[in-house]
């Protein structure tokens, strides 16, 4: 149980803050207790007993909430009274790929209220999935004088206005992390609000915005920031700007280049090949886009000791990804597009023995006349060359059967195993047959799997199969699979560690639904869209299961019957307050 | 009922897996044979003319760059913005398009609001796949704008009547190579309003529009391998009936876009002219 969620509904008499406990051995416990950094460890030490709930919870500096609405602000700051750090997630996962409609909710602003209130030394917010708006950016400027790090990961409703307002009020931040939002970039001026009397920032991660910024103020921000030691610009920051940046901030250790594509003279390749080797301290290196073939061995002085890597915006092909990685030996994390094809990935076997994590994003993933990218022979060169993976995002539009069973014989300790066949629906290409087996070997061979996403042609088989074997299974996610009930049936009474479970597009109905009845309160949610359920399913659901949340979004012009969308979660804050017309709670 | 199939000349140009659309009961087909300044460009390009500024450089991964770009209503710069959060309908998808989509095309071209454009399962149960972020995606469009091939060559404004806009070359190909023009196909995409995922057809393999329209009604409205009939619920409404789509009596239009940006009907001009 990775959140406090479930135990606040306990102990509810605990949560006046007057009853903290007299006596020395809670101080001293509180003391022990505060080294627990881990928020499973914590709430397992809160079970234990009244004593050790009520020290936890005094110790406690960091929370993590899987979900915003399982939860109230104020429920959270009753308990845990010396939060500094705040981690919060808010929407479902699939609004990533706009499966939920605009204006869903998950604003931050009412958590924001609450903290300044409680939390005045709020030091830290990381967020994802969730909305932000200017105001509530100048908020957070304003609310809280030591606040440090912000990073915004797959948020929306903000702008670099915002950014801007951060940026000049924030005296003390070290981290300013902006990735992947939907961001109204209005332009790049944000950047130079940072005042010339401020130094203390430690993380600066501005890859995603496209907007060009004042490269003057970025080179005398890095300059001055000495203790700087991750940087990722965005495109608008050339080659020879990047020289120019890492110069003064050799001490950086993740790296994010702009464009990689700039024509150079050849004294200032010479110069961006001499600083690279001076910094020595890069282990993660990103951005590279539009990379060229030719001015790639100007990283190989950094390639030495990169763990991580990320090539997923530059579309390289397969020779030029081999010469790269001849030199990325100690390669830990590696991120491609399947520009690189099966060639690429057979590099990656022989010159990344020590790889654990790797994902192929596809460069062009709608054309169908695509017949490049990357195949099963990619992967399976991979498996034999990194036997440590254990981490795997593949997007390929063909998979055998025989392919998968190998790969885990030869990988046996994937634990996120995300496989995207991109054609819904389809079989083993060589045998025709549905793509059971795969999984079923995945599930079987590798038993500490957390994280599975299945995809191609798939039966109840599949099903029966992880709710068999995965017994370490916390994630699944679920498209165009399964051919009745009992598939997701099987899941649901099978897997006793699940946590999240997301559907969509498959022939689950009713029967499917309400079989998680004894299950969705030890969950964190369940998505089903596109599925067969209905609503009186889920009024049923709701009935009889009153703590969860039950809510239904359906589409324009669907049956009154139909529950197109259902996210169901578990709650001890009770049905959502600002929940939107179109959601609707049961 | 209308569906709607959008034909757009080139290749380029992706949008993240969620603009796709679903068929929404006012869609209609369209098809667009748009002018591509290059070849393996985003469509998106075409109406506003746009030059991407520095020149084209020869992307040594060509067919890397380009993504199908699927055109709906979500991509019209006039509901949507070029990120995610100000979409304003709640009941459609947030969809950060990209934000070079012609503004011609807005007026012209979309035959249903954003509003009415929800991500129903059935017909359009791709909505959202291959399950990658929108900013990913977005920022594959904006790569591949940047990295058109040289060789292509823009000739359009020669061209007064609207329907020989149609190059003489092969849209379809993503290997780089200069004479592309020498090649005897004509490929357009074709997109089914709610289908994100598009299909290639040659139109100089098809002698007259009833082909054309025969392979269009067997690649769209019957069931394809790319569709997955199990969450398929819509789709029996959009049953096609033999050469319907060209005589109004389809659930679907097949119309398309010309250079200038205005939807026009398949059928007005002869097929010679194509």
């Amino acid at each position: 149980m990775e959140s406090s969620e479930v135990n606040m509904s306990r102990d509810s008499s605990e949560l006046d803050e007057s009853a903290r406990g007299s006596s020395s051995p809670d101080l001293a416990l509180e003391r022990v207790l505060s080294l627990l950094k881990s928020h499973r460890d914590r709430s397992s030490v809160s079970l234990v007993c009244k004593d050790w709930y009520n020290a936890e919870r005094w110790s406690r500096t960091h929370v993590f909430i899987g979900n915003c609405y399982s939860v109230s602000p104020e429920i959270v700051a009753r308990r845990f009274p010396k939060i500094r750090s705040v981690t919060l997630k808010g929407k479902p996962r699939f609004s990533d790929f706009n499966l939920v409609p605009q204006n869903w909710g998950a604003d931050i602003h009412p958590w924001l209220v609450v903290f300044a209130a409680k939390y005045p030394f709020l030091e830290e917010l990381r967020l994802k999935r969730m909305t932000i708006s200017d105001e509530s950016l100048e908020f957070l400027a304003v609310s809280f004088p030591n606040f440090k790090a912000l990073s915004l990961l797959s948020c929306d409703g903000f702008s670099t206005d915002g950014l801007a307002i951060i940026a000049t009020h924030c005296k003390n931040l070290t981290e300013l992390d902006i990735q992947e939002n939907g961001i109204d970039d209005k332009g790049g001026s944000w950047l130079s609000c940072f005042p010339e009397s401020f130094t203390s920032l430690e993380a600066l991660n501005f890859a995603n915005l496209t907007s060009d910024i004042n490269f003057d103020a970025l080179e005398r921000l890095v300059g001055r920031c000495k203790s700087m030691r991750v940087l990722k610009v965005n495109r608008s920051i050339s080659l020879e700007q990047l020289q120019r940046l890492l110069v003064n901030a050799l001490q950086l250790a993740e790296l994010g280049t702009g464009s990689f594509s700039q024509e150079l003279t050849f004294r200032q390749y010479e110069e961006l090949e001499s600083t690279l080797s001076s910094s020595k301290n890069i282990h993660t290196l990103s951005g590279l886009w539009e990379a060229k073939g030719l001015h790639l061995p100007a990283l190989y002085p950094v390639c030495t000791h990169l763990t991580f890597l990320s090539l997923s915006y530059a579309p390289l092909q397969s020779g030029e990804l081999a010469k790269l990685l001849a030199h990325c030996p100690q390669l830990r994390r590696l991120w491609v597009l399947d520009t690189v094809e099966d060639e690429g990935l057979e590099a990656v076997g022989s010159s990344c023995p020590l790889l654990e994590e790797l994902r192929v994003f596809p460069a062009d993933p709608f054309d169908e006349d695509i017949i490049h990218g990357v195949t099963e022979a990619g992967f399976v060169a991979v498996s034999y060359g990194c036997p440590r993976l254990h981490y795997v995002l593949y997007f390929c539009r063909q998979m055998t059967n025989a392919a998968v069973a190998t790969i885990v014989q030869n990988c046996p300790d994937f634990t996120h195993f995300r496989l995207c066949i991109m054609d819904p629906g389809q079989p083993d290409y060589l045998t025709n047959e549905p793509m059971d087996e795969a999984f079923g070997a995945v599930v079987k061979t590798c038993t500490k799997l957390q994280r599975l996403s299945v995809s191609g042609l798939l039966t109840d088989l599949t099903f029966e199969y992880i709710g068999r074997y995965a017994k370490n299974l916390e994630t699944l996610s679920v498209a165009f699979a399964g051919s009745s009930d009992w598939g997701m049936q099987c899941v649901l009474t099978g897997c006793p560690k699940l946590r999240k479970l997301e559907i969509r597009d498959c022939p689950f109905g009713n029967a499917a639904l309400l079989s998680g009845l004894d299950k969705y309160e030890s969950m964190r949610s369940l998505w089903m869209s596109a599925c067969h359920v209905t609503m009186d399913g889920c009024r049923q659901l709701a009935r009889e299961m009153p703590r969860l949340n039950v809510e239904v979004m359906k589409e324009d012009g669907s049956d009154d019957s139909e529950a197109d969308k259902v996210y169901v979660y578990r709650s001890i804050a009770g049905p959502r307050r600002d929940a939107p017309p179109f959601v609707l709670t049961l | 009922m209308q569906g709607g199939v959008v034909i757009r000349v080139g290749s380029g140009g992706g949008s993240e897996s969620g603009s796709m659309s679903t068929v929404s009961r006012e869609d209609n087909m369209v098809v667009s044979s748009e002018d591509s300044s290059y070849p393996d460009e985003s469509e998106l390009e075409l109406g506003l003319g746009l030059s991407l500024g520095g020149g084209f450089k020869i992307q040594q991964v060509s067919r890397g760059g380009q993504y199908a770009r699927i055109l709906t209503a979500k991509d019209f710069p006039s509901v949507v913005s070029a990120d995610a959060s100000s979409s304003p309908s709640p009941s459609s998808s947030s969809s950060s398009s990209s934000s070079s989509l012609s503004r011609a095309n807005v007026t012209a071209g979309t035959k249903r609001s954003a509003d009415s454009v929800a991500a129903a399962n059935g017909s359009s149960q791709v909505v959202g796949w291959p399950p990658i972020r929108a900013y990913r995606m977005n920022s594959m469009v904006n790569q591949a704008k940047a990295v058109a091939t040289e060789g292509f060559k823009s000739t359009m404004e020669n061209h007064k009547n609207e329907t020989s806009m149609l190059e003489k070359r092969t849209i379809g190909s993503y290997q780089n190579s200069g004479n592309s023009k020498l090649r005897k196909s004509l490929f357009v995409k074709v997109n089914m309003d709610g289908i994100p995922i598009g299909r290639k057809v040659d139109l100089n393999a098809h002698e007259s529009y009833e082909k054309l329209a025969k392979t269009l009604e067997d690649m769209f409205l019957k069931n394809t391998t790319s569709v997955n009939p199990v969450g398929s619920r819509v789709r029996e409404h959009e049953v096609a009936r033999p050469s319907k789509l060209l005589d109004g009596s389809s659930d679907f239009v097949l119309t398309y876009e010309d250079k200038e940006g205005d939807w026009m009907l398949v059928g007005d001009v002869p097929w010679e002219y194509v």
